[in-house]
């Protein structure tokens, strides 16, 4: 394209893509009879929310004039194809459960944080545990007291990778717990920066039930309202310990992650 | 057995163009002709469909999903000129490098000065297949770097020196007792038959080698314009230690990648592991906004991510195929594929295989060479259906097939449509030629010339019945008119 000399790689391709959607592309093929009702005339973009509670739909508008204007459903009517999280804090609990040990992830109930140090001790203890890392938490702290094993402190001070190599178990806080997937919400924020959390062999977490969302998208809101525009620099979904199936297709656990993730859900 | 005859395809697109037909044909009849490789592949794609089919039932309605999806990367990919610059500005504002790269090898380039200026010494990778497509670790290694590949089929297929066989289960064509030789061989360990004895040796070898790395370097799945995050969806853990140990992260994406709202990843997210794996989600999904912060314990001080072009513009400039960008790359449309199933992935010889590969090629490596792959195809429409974006797919190959054959004609076809219409349109020449057949088949089946050779290879042909069709209809009419 001789047009293109001159520019930088970045105007180039800017300006192919506009050239390439010059000419507006069909509707996506298949969609249900339901979703191709919901093909609207242009309205103003509203606002995208994704708690629970919103009203507000999706409206997806079009820069290239003469397109048709998709609006999906508000939320709260559209997600019911998803799978289910659960409409009460019980039943979440219960699938958040059900999902994790599907997913072999332990989960260990306490009633409080004193309970929580116990359990850790007990585990500790039977596996001969030699060191464990931790962040400073608030719901981490309490438990290192029992820890019958050396500890080593993650903080921005001072980070050794070998030294966090060399521990047995980490333990750190959450963001959130998504019943829907059983899924765990990290981030570089609030769980220890990026490698406490996968580095050790195990992962211990330890988090509350009020920190348990029903969907996805409620722990990405709530992720969002939290770091108000400075996400941190990691969030991380784990969902169960690291596996592969790369040999045969065989389930192996622990590939190059923790082999064991450990949930403490306190209350 | 599995074959293994053939010579490594990674230099497939280097190749004289003809011969990429030649020996797509060569291969595909090797590979068809192995029951033990058909078994094996087939067999591994069985807990595939077991584990798929369980947790699409966990959706309340699979098919809404997919409208959600297809609808997510619909209007991203037809607003690309808006997304893509709002992406770029909040990526960088998270302290993230951007690197536009037109084609494979401006990309190669900005990675190799991105390695030389952080004065790596050993290099890191997780899975991604933009940096196959550009043949980085070739680049990497002449240039003397060493990478190694983290994942652990591409960990194994690199230790081959051969390319994923599929693009989300790279080595999915191996035996464990290959593999198990194979370690032998490179690690020193000792036999195992035990594929979790085998993953315990790559994981032992590998944490070393994600400490002393000073580069990383991953693929990306999703770009979040909202945020200006990258999403990388992986099982091992790999990407996530590859993202968090080395001082510098450089990243690889296609320009396609974008959608508009962190909220799209909650449908996104799901359906990419349920139809890729059969997972309710992946083990680790994860987002990335540039490098570590201040008050973080550790990750990055410099974050890169490339962004490539090596003509998907192409293909968003056609605005029939345009929803080829919309592709997530789970990989489904490959395993419910009946010929991907019998040739298996090498047999493409591109870096995408099975029928998005066929799709997408011709737009990246020119059609007149490639279109070999839309042919390739039973018009079954079983990767139309299990798209979880909703790609045409089995559309797409014919389109491919159309346009070959408005701008390459092939003198031999239109010799035969032009003699079959002469012939439908006369009743008396059509009833001639059927007689004609009709004898002579016994005689044909024995002389095996050319253009019947091919089928009677592997197949017969019925014997031909006495009357023709429109005969045999004659004679029935009376009878029913009667009852």
């Amino acid at each position: 394209m001789s047009g293109e000399t001159g520019m930088s790689a970045r105007e180039v391709i800017l300006a192919r893509i506009t050239e390439a959607l010059r000419v507006p592309a069909p509707l996506p093929h298949g969609l249900t009879a339901e979703s191709q009702s919901q093909v609207r005339q242009p309205q103003p973009r509203a606002a995208v929310t994704t708690s629970g509670a919103s009203t507000a739909g999706i409206t997806v508008t079009h820069a290239a004039a003469g397109l048709p204007t998709l609006t999906v459903l508000p939320e709260e009517v559209a997600r019911p194809w998803l799978p289910d999280g659960g409409e009460t804090q019980a039943e979440r609990l219960q699938l958040l459960i059900e999902n994790l040990v599907k997913l072999r992830a332990i989960v260990q109930q306490v009633p409080d944080l004193t309970a929580a140090s116990d359990y850790l001790f007990t585990i500790a203890r039977e596996r001969d545990w030699q060191r464990v890392a931790w962040h400073p938490h608030p719901l981490v702290e309490p438990l290192l007291g029992g820890v019958p094993c050396a500890t080593y402190r993650v903080d921005a001070a001072d980070f050794e990778k070998n030294s966090l190599e060399s521990c047995d178990a980490g333990i750190t806080s959450c963001e959130a717990l998504v019943a829907q997937t059983g899924s765990i919400l990290v981030s570089s924020a609030t769980s220890g920066g990026r490698a406490l959390s996968i580095l050790p062999h195990v992962h211990i977490v330890v988090a509350t039930c009020d920190q348990i969302v029903a969907t996805l998208a409620d722990a990405l809101h709530a992720a969002k309202e939290r770091h108000e525009g400075h996400m941190p620099s990691m969030l991380s979904f784990i969902t169960g310990p690291s596996r592969t199936g790369d040999i045969e297709r065989i389930l192996v656990l622990g590939a190059h992650g923790p082999k064991e993730l450990i949930l403490i859900l306190v209350g | 057995m599995i074959v293994n005859h053939s010579p490594a395809p990674a230099a497939a697109d280097s190749q004289p163009p003809r011969l990429a037909k030649k020996r797509f044909l060569h291969d595909a009849a090797e590979y068809v002709r192995d029951t033990g490789h058909r078994a094996f592949v087939r067999k591994a794609l069985n807990g595939y469909y077991a584990s798929r089919d369980l947790q699409k039932a966990r959706f309340r309605n699979w098919e809404h999903a997919r409208d959600a999806a297809s609808l997510a990367k619909w209007s991203a990919v037809n607003r690309l000129d808006e997304l893509l610059p709002r992406f770029v500005a909040a990526f960088e504002a998270n302290g993230g490098q951007v690197h536009w790269a037109r084609d494979a090898e401006e990309a190669r380039k900005i990675v190799l000065e991105l390695v030389r200026a952080a004065r790596a010494k050993a290099i890191i990778k997780s899975k991604c297949m933009t940096s196959e497509e550009i043949h980085l670790n070739a680049a990497l290694e002449a240039d003397g770097y060493g990478v190694v590949e983290s994942d652990l089929g591409e960990f194994i297929q690199q230790l081959r020196g051969e390319p994923p066989y599929h693009f989300v289960f790279p080595c999915m064509h191996v035996r464990r007792d290959e593999i198990s030789d194979l370690f032998g061989k490179h690690l020193g360990t000792a036999p195992t038959d035990s594929p979790e004895e085998l993953t315990m040796i790559a994981r032992r070898h590998m944490r070393r080698l994600y400490i002393d790395a000073d580069v990383g370097i991953t693929g990306a799945n999703f770009l979040v314009a909202e945020t200006g995050q990258i999403s990388i969806t992986e099982n091992e853990g790999n990407a996530r230690l590859t993202a968090a140990l080395p001082r510098v992260h450089i990243a690889i994406s296609g320009i396609e990648k974008v959608v508009e709202h962190l909220d799209d990843l909650a449908v996104l997210l799901p359906m990419l592991a349920t139809a890729g794996t059969g997972q309710p989600m992946t083990c680790y999904n994860t987002l990335y906004a540039g490098p570590r912060r201040a008050g973080e314990a550790d990750g990055p001080e410099e974050m890169h991510l490339v962004l490539l072009d090596n003509s998907r513009t192409a293909i968003l400039a056609d605005p029939e195929q345009r929803d080829s960008l919309h592709c997530i790359r789970c990989g489904a449309c490959l395993n419910v594929c009946p010929i991907f199933k019998n040739v298996g992935g090498f047999t493409y010889g591109t870096t995408y295989q099975g029928p998005i590969g066929s799709v997408i090629t011709p737009h990246l490596r020119g059609l007149a060479d490639w279109n070999h792959l839309s042919a390739a195809s039973s018009l079954c429409g079983a990767c139309t259906d299990a798209c979880p974006v909703r790609i045409d797919i089995a559309h797409h190959l014919l389109h491919n097939r159309r346009n070959a054959a408005r701008t390459a004609p092939n003198a031999w076809e239109r010799l035969g449509h032009r003699l079959f219409v002469m012939v439908a349109r006369r009743p008396w020449l059509f009833g001639l030629g059927g007689a004609v057949f009709r004898h002579t088949l016994p005689l044909l089946k024995a002389l095996r010339p050319p253009l019947l050779r091919d089928w009677l290879a592997s197949r017969d042909l019925p014997a031909a019945p006495r009357q023709s069709f429109r005969r045999q209809w004659e004679r029935r009419q009376p009878r029913e008119g009667r009852a």
